[in-house]
């Protein structure tokens, strides 16, 4: 039971993690464009 | 698609609560390996996500090859960076499984290389958008992702052709499944399909942008000494 239970936890936490960098990506860039639009 | 992207993560997130309610509650527990076998629902349907995302990375491939469209190479990207993700739950779920069924983590099985093989080629394509600074870099990478694409159909007909340790596929391998198990099965590989397709999209529109601000950054740094003169 305990490796099922690992599987699947391990299973979301790899999507979460990975979810997580493209949040903070897309905020990086949001920041980016609103330095741009000030520049402008 | 913006508009309907709330609701399409809505519908996929109440797909995916029933599909893992499906593989832990309703499937009946297999009499061999026990509660184990349920890793099945979620490494099968990852595996087949990651195919689907490969393929269509050979189909932008070849579409940025042919035309030079620069939507169809950030395809390209967001679809080879997604389709390594499930990939990575593959290798990481079957070891899970295979411990307590085989006794051992990992075995050098064909189908089990391939597939770290398979993984290790979107690694390295995706290094090489990342790190190589050559005007030449999406052309590379596009020809590199063709050749990768020819390791799916030998991952799927491994174990067909030839002898190997990995089970053989109980549907579509002559094999009976209980329907209550066949239906969890189903509906977590429509839930990771949309789960995948959904997320391929936000890194495709975020690999836009990106492109899009990295323009305007490089037109602004040209603009200002003209400004300041």
């Amino acid at each position: 039971m305990s490796y099922l239970y690992a599987a699947y936890v391990i299973t979301w936490l790899i999507h979460i993690g990975y979810l997580g960098t493209l949040v903070r990506r897309y905020s990086r860039l949001r920041n980016e464009m609103e330095e741009l639009k000030r520049q402008q | 698609m913006k508009r309907a992207f709330p609701i399409l993560a809505i519908l996929t997130a109440a797909l995916l609560s029933y599909g893992l309610y499906q593989a832990l509650v309703v499937a009946p527990t297999e009499k061999t390996m026990g509660d184990v076998q349920r890793i099945f629902y979620y490494h099968v349907p990852s595996a087949w996500t990651a195919g689907v995302l490969f393929f269509v990375n050979f189909l932008a491939s070849i579409a940025y090859l042919i035309w030079r469209n620069n939507k169809a190479d950030a395809l390209a990207v967001a679809s080879a960076e997604v389709g390594v993700v499930f990939c990575t739950v593959v290798l990481v779920t079957g070891p899970i499984w295979a411990k307590p069924v085989w006794g051992i983590w990992w075995t050098w099985d064909l189908r089990l290389t391939l597939t770290l093989v398979l993984w290790l080629i979107y690694v390295s394509y995706l290094l090489l958008r990342r790190f190589s600074t050559s005007g030449q870099t999406p052309v590379i990478a596009a020809v590199l992702a063709i050749f990768g694409t020819l390791d799916i159909p030998l991952v799927y007909f491994s174990i067909w052709f030839f002898r190997t340790q990995h089970p053989q596929p109980v549907i579509g391998g002559g094999g009976s499944i209980d329907p209550r198990m066949l239906h969890a099965f189903l509906v977590n590989l429509i839930a990771f399909t949309c789960f995948g397709a959904l997320v391929c999209w936000s890194r495709y529109r975020l690999e836009v942008v990106r492109r899009d601000v990295e323009e305007t950054q490089a037109l602004e740094s040209l603009l200002e000494p003209r400004s300041a003169r």
